[in-house]
């Protein structure tokens, strides 16, 4: 019996030190990133395509970086904040992640950014597009776009290719009225007139008494900024109420024309111009190799959100690879301002002031090319910063 | 002038569509007395039951809108026989328990099967477009729900009214003891009746993916409108909830298009006032079952 007793201790104690000897070991060779992404519920085509994109991107260039093995652990929020709220606190606390990353929606991003601060990690933001984001926290940075970015470029576009009176339809949420309210600013700056302005319910089944009102005001374009998923649904109606025939030509943020959802859009779609950050067809040969092993992978075209989904990634590595393997959170935020990159969209770069992305934004129009959809980009605007940040 | 018509045309498809998607709640809920709120998932299931044959293995349109009835309804009978049997006489809780988690399980089915993004139909290219009559914009699409769920109506209350089905019906909605004691099989009555609700949800579904869109949210989305039609209506007959949605339809349209900052509540507006007006709804019995 004693002696039983003192060789469980014995046991114990021997494994505890192993534990002591095998943990910190581990810890220092892996590096952790917690990507939180709406898996499941309406937002879950975003988050796909950044699991998709992120999975690409490792598999090409190893999972190991400055000599760690980098581990992705994700969890779904749905794109429901408390979710992420959650998600966040599990893998801070009991995953000890080095990153957060990912965020479908704005709201979800927001809930995460004091988190961020108080774990003093970095919080890449692959997604969410509102402006105020990066202000909630030091430590967050976006590999995404802002809706300001695309929508103060189309309305100088629009004011400067003679599109002189526009009808505006946007979601009732924040990215609808930032893409509203920057398009409006810009737009009527440069001499042009909002003659209607109609803000659809989120949740909205549809569009036709708001088209037919939009038909009525006989604007010269619609700018439109609706969610990814209900772009095909809106070009469907703008066709079936002949407003391709009237003439009334549709602008706006490109997420209408999301290359995820463009094919099955139907021939109304074409012709319609829009400003954004990447375009399945943009002709670099970075972004060739990158939609065929996408295609490869997954059997359909990368969008806009797989883009960011990689070049977030691409600043997590490149970021350790700075601080050459240090997890120090500040020390990985200084390393990420200030990195300038050639990605799939084109150059880009993450300003230091912000640690928001600088991108070109490019006028698209939608065209055939070898029988499928594709936003074709005629125009680009080179570095575009983010314009909505708070005025100081 | 134009304008208004082209709305009324507009609100009137779209109040057609909604009684084909909820007049199979109504009578679920109302004659049977039974609170089925996966009413929506049957109408999920036929939309892409015709998506798939459309898309897919390209059968022409129009043939595959019977085949969403038909494997809605065969999904309900299914289901009617094995599982909702049990609950027809357990409490209104239960029921609406027990449904709303076969809501939930068949989003998530849908959501793994077809994934989550929106699907379309390929329409036949007749069926696209608007054509103008006296300035008035018609869209066919809209045209041919109209016509379809116009007959529909009109064949519905016929049976109901007409013939020997419709006054067993009836019957054993009336007095289910009664109507067993002369001789009628209630369950299998109730089965039918059941069946052909889903049949037409089914229907419902088809028809509006192209209008609501069609996505695994569905049969949550648009349970809220279901049960404005059925709760304004009244369930005690076909007419109430026909004229309802009617009126629905053409006031949400109309308040879409004429406060478009207040359109989304026009509905609900409605709903409110008509209930405190008459709290049975507009065609309810004065008395409550």
């Amino acid at each position: 019996m004693f002696e039983r007793k003192i060789f469980s201790r014995t046991a114990a104690v021997a494994a505890i030190a192993g534990l002591a000897a095998v943990a910190p070991a581990k810890a220092e060779d892996t590096v952790k990133v917690g990507l939180i992404l709406p898996m499941t519920g309406g937002q879950a085509s975003t988050g796909k395509q950044i699991e998709n994109a992120v999975k690409l991107y490792m598999q090409q260039k190893g999972d190991t970086v400055a000599g760690k093995k980098v581990e992705i652990i994700l969890k779904d929020d749905a794109a429901i904040p408390d979710k992420t709220k959650t998600a966040a606190q599990e893998l801070i606390v009991n995953d000890k992640v080095n990153f957060i990353a990912g965020f479908g929606v704005t709201p979800a991003a927001l809930a995460a950014a004091p988190l961020a601060t108080q774990a003093k990690i970095p919080e890449v933001v692959m997604a969410a597009g509102t402006s105020i984001i990066t202000e909630r926290s030091p430590y967050i940075v976006r590999t995404s776009f802002t809706l300001a970015q695309s929508s103060t470029i189309i309305g100088d576009w629009a004011v400067k290719n003679g599109i002189k009176k526009v009808a505006t339809l946007t979601s009732d949420y924040a990215p609808g009225n930032d893409a509203l309210n920057f398009f409006k600013q810009n737009f009527t700056a440069g001499g042009g007139e909002v003659v209607e302005e109609v803000k659809t319910p989120l949740q909205n089944p549809d569009f036709a008494p708001f088209l037919q009102r939009m038909k009525d005001a006989k604007p010269d374009a619609i700018f439109v900024f609706v969610p990814a998923g209900q772009g095909g649904n809106f070009m469907k109606q703008y066709a079936e109420r002949g407003l391709d025939k009237a003439g009334i030509k549709v602008i706006g943020p490109g997420d209408v024309t999301d290359d995820d959802l463009l094919n099955n859009m139907g021939d109304a779609v074409l012709g319609t111009v829009t400003a954004h950050l990447y375009s399945a067809a943009h002709p670099s040969t970075m972004n060739k190799d990158f939609v065929a092993a996408y295609k490869k992978a997954y059997g359909n075209r990368p969008g806009f959100m797989a883009v960011s989904g990689y070049d977030g990634i691409h600043l997590i590595y490149e970021a350790l690879k700075k601080t050459g393997g240090d997890t120090n959170g500040d020390k990985l935020i200084e390393a990420m301002k200030g990195q300038k990159w050639e990605s799939p969209r084109g150059p880009i770069s993450i300003d230091p002031e912000t640690r928001d992305i600088v991108q070109n934004i490019y006028i698209r129009k939608v065209e055939k090319v070898d029988g499928e959809l594709y936003n074709v980009e005629f125009a680009t605007f080179e570095a575009v910063k983010d314009l909505g940040k708070t005025k100081k | 002038m134009t304008a208004i018509l082209t709305n009324l045309f507009d609100g009137v498809a779209y109040g057609m569509l909604l009684f084909v998607l909820a007049c199979g709640l109504a009578v679920t809920l109302g004659l049977m007395n039974f609170v089925n709120l996966a009413h929506g998932a049957f109408a999920m299931a036929g939309g892409y039951v015709c998506m798939v044959l459309v898309n897919r293995m390209g059968w022409p349109f129009f043939a595959a809108l019977p085949l969403a009835f038909v494997s809605s309804a065969a999904i309900g009978i299914a289901l009617e026989r094995t599982l909702y049997r049990h609950l027809y006489t357990r409490s209104h809780l239960d029921q609406v328990l027990f449904t709303i988690g076969l809501t939930f399980m068949s989003v998530a089915a849908v959501d793994y099967i077809q994934g989550s993004s929106r699907v379309f139909i390929n329409l036949p290219a007749a069926l696209q477009g608007q054509f103008d009559v006296f300035g008035v914009g018609i869209g066919r699409y809209r045209l041919m729900i109209i016509v379809i769920c116009g007959l529909l109506t009109i064949g519905l209350q016929m049976v109901l009214a007409k013939t020997r089905f419709g006054s067993r019906l009836r019957a054993a909605v009336d007095d289910p003891r009664a109507a067993s004691g002369l001789g009628i099989n209630v369950p299998q009555v109730f089965a039918f009746t059941f069946a052909f609700g889903c049949g037409l949800a089914g229907l419902g579904g088809a028809l509006s993916a192209e209008i609501l869109g069609l996505d695994p949210y569905f049969p949550l989305k648009f349970m809220i409108y279901f049960l404005i039609v059925v709760t304004v209506g009244g369930s005690s007959s076909i007419t109430g909830p026909f004229l309802a949605s009617l009126l629905l339809g053409i006031g949400d349209v109309a308040g879409k298009y004429y406060v478009p900052k207040m359109g989304p509540f026009v509905i609900y507006t409605m709903m409110i006032v008509i209930l405190i007006w008459r709290p049975n709804g507009l065609f309810g019995r004065t008395a409550a079952r």
